[in-house]
């Protein structure tokens, strides 16, 4: 089975800074990593690999140094990596970005088949989960979103059975292969790297295909010439104004704090109604 | 792009009713619609779902596209694509919004690769720029440090997913009425890749932060698991939910479910106690509009106390036991008097 695993390396947003100022990024510092749900759904791709046998191989489209990420990749425990990297893809919104993942895929499938996409959530720079489907619709597979557990694969009738989360339960769900899946963290936890993959992991070279290696393609549908969304402006959160201080020592503040809500008794009728 | 017409909301439905965000997104719509001077038109698929039109109407549509079918009695990407793409190619709309729920998100990824338009995700603020028709979407951008104006200036329509919780609803008109436009679903089951095979509800003690009047929050600050099981217990007594900052969740101090903020849930109980939680604006994007917010930090200058109603500058560890037995005492107190008064 040939398991594909979309990811993409990400500014790390969990400790990037906002210059208030100039309301921009500072970027300075910040380590590129490979994408926190992406981690995930290669962990589910080589768990799934592991059951049923065949091959992982990752793609991502990003900058030369990504390759970094894709050895990370590896150490998780991927086969293959395949990275497409141009100047062209630069700027892309998740429509181009879709469309020349699209392409890279269609490249794949010359070399083999693909049996399973199966990408992260969503991203933490772009946080939007587009992607994923985006790529499903142009391969024109059916895309499976928030799956929190393979349950079932059988190869010879092209069949996969997955579990997906729902606001207020999950639901299960049969789909014929080739299928595209993205994956919550909650699918699995990401192992330890064994060692020989690490091993392997430091001189792996992945595939790296520029936009000329790839077949027909229109060069207006990608990277930022092809992106219909544009980034009109960036501005600073609407400021909160901030509320009433209690003061006092710590017991003293407490039944201040009891004595605001229980003058609010309408904030406790369900309380009540037990009662 | 001239041909695009009209404000349009995707009517998401759940077991025969219309979900929360879906008619925020009507309240919202109603606005843009105004503005631009065209029709709010809803989009209702499923199976025998034609009984919502009047609730449609009710809460601001001028019309209603419907698809009815047996095939759309659960929501599946394939199908309800289908039937939504059917709508928007003949009846091109300028600007379509879906809640950006699980299902909303999904549907309009496929919906906005087929129309090979524009989408702008997670979206928490909504205008119009009424002479180029542009519609400013704003979403939290970079984990919610800052907020990025979306514009999709020559593709049509112009899509965006929004936060439930975000907009408001209008008040119900009731016997509201307007134009329904019933199109058949060309699909047929054998042609279709995916089945659902169930649906199961979580039964098990459900969580439903989204929906609890209290809400009892804690962050870094409460140092260790064994500081945080105060949260829990404060959360007991006041019969809240617990919530979390994303950090904790990281730590394994709770599960990922608890989460509020950007990548985690929005919510706007009556009461949110944000205890050692520094107000980092992922997290305040997801508990700002509740209804009163009673933050305790230790640092004076913690962001979390521009969201608040009432600040608590002070040691968690110290204040929440002291905390937690003063409510015991009251609530017990309210709990006598109450019984005495109904005797």
């Amino acid at each position: 089975m040939h398991i594909v695993v979309c990811v993409k390396q990400v500014p790390d947003t969990r400790i990037i800074k906002v210059n208030p100022k100039t309301n921009t990024l500072d970027r300075r510092g910040i380590p590129a990593i490979l994408n926190p749900f992406d981690s995930h759904a290669v962990e589910a791709g080589v768990r799934l690999k592991e059951k049923v046998g065949g091959t992982v191989s990752v793609l991502s489209m990003g900058p030369p140094n990504a390759v970094k990420m894709i050895r990370k990749c590896v150490e998780i425990g991927a086969d293959e990596g395949y990275l497409i990297s141009d100047r062209f893809f630069a700027g892309a919104d998740t429509l181009a970005t879709s469309y020349a993942l699209y392409k890279a895929f269609e490249k794949m499938l010359e070399e083999k088949p693909v049996d399973i996409i199966i990408c992260g959530k969503q991203t933490i720079d772009g946080d939007t989960g587009q992607v994923g489907p985006g790529i499903a619709r142009r391969l024109d597979i059916p895309p499976i979103t928030n799956v929190i557990e393979i349950k079932e694969v059988d190869e010879k009738a092209k069949k996969v059975v997955v579990k997906r989360k729902l606001e207020d339960g999950y639901e299960m769900i049969e789909s014929s292969l080739p299928c595209l899946l993205t994956v919550e963290k909650d699918i699995n936890p990401v192992s330890y790297s064994p060692l020989p993959n690490m091993i392997k992991a430091a001189r792996y070279e992945p595939t790296i295909w520029k936009v000329d290696d790839l077949n027909d393609v229109d060069k207006k549908q990608l990277g930022l010439k092809g992106s219909p969304t544009i980034v009109a402006k960036m501005f600073a959160p609407p400021k909160l104004e901030g509320g009433k201080k209690i003061e006092g020592n710590a017991e003293q503040q407490s039944k201040q704090i009891v004595s605001l809500l229980l003058e609010k008794p309408e904030l406790f009728e369900k309380k009540r109604g037990r009662a | 792009m001239e041909n695009n017409r009209g404000v349009w909301v995707y009517m998401e439905q759940k077991e025969g009713r219309i979900v929360n965000v879906s008619l925020e997104l009507l309240g919202a719509g109603r606005k843009l619609a105004d503005k631009l001077n065209v029709p709010l038109s809803g989009v209702l698929l499923g199976d025998k779902v034609k009984h919502l039109c009047p609730t449609i109407f009710e809460y601001g549509a001028d019309e209603v596209y419907v698809m009815d079918d047996p095939i759309l009695k659960n929501y599946r990407t394939e199908s309800f694509m289908k039937g939504v793409n059917h709508f928007a190619e003949k009846y091109h709309p300028e600007i379509f919004l879906f809640g950006a729920t699980p299902n909303g998100k999904d549907l309009a990824s496929a919906v906005a690769t087929d129309l090979c338009t524009g989408l702008t995700a997670d979206t928490t603020m909504l205008d119009v720029e009424v002479e180029t028709r542009l519609l400013e979407a704003s979403r939290p951008a970079f984990g919610g440090n800052i907020m990025a104006t979306i514009l999709c200036k020559k593709h049509r329509p112009q899509m965006a997913t929004v936060r439930p919780k975000v907009m408001k609803a209008l008040q119900p008109e009731m016997g509201s009425k307007g134009k329904i436009i019933e199109e058949p679903l060309d699909v047929e089951e054998e042609n279709l890749r995916t089945k659902v095979l169930e649906i199961v509800k979580d039964t098990k003690k459900k969580l439903k932060l989204d929906e609890a009047d209290i809400i009892v929050a804690g962050g870094k600050g409460l140092v260790d698991e064994k500081g945080f099981a105060l949260i829990h217990e404060l959360a007991e007594v006041l019969g809240g939910s617990v919530g979390a900052s994303r950090d904790v969740v990281e730590a394994g101090w709770i599960g990922h479910d608890h989460q509020i903020g950007q990548t985690g849930i929005t919510v706007t109980p009556k009461i949110y106690f944000a205890i050692g939680i520094s107000g980092a604006v992922q997290h305040v994007v997801g508990m700002k509009n509740s209804e009163l917010i009673i933050a305790i930090n230790k640092d004076a200058n913690a962001p979390i106390f521009d969201a608040s109603t009432y600040s608590v500058v002070g040691d968690a560890l110290e204040i929440l036991p002291i905390l937690i037995e003063e409510f015991k005492i009251a609530l017990k107190q309210e709990e006598e008097e109450g019984e005495v008064k109904h005797a």
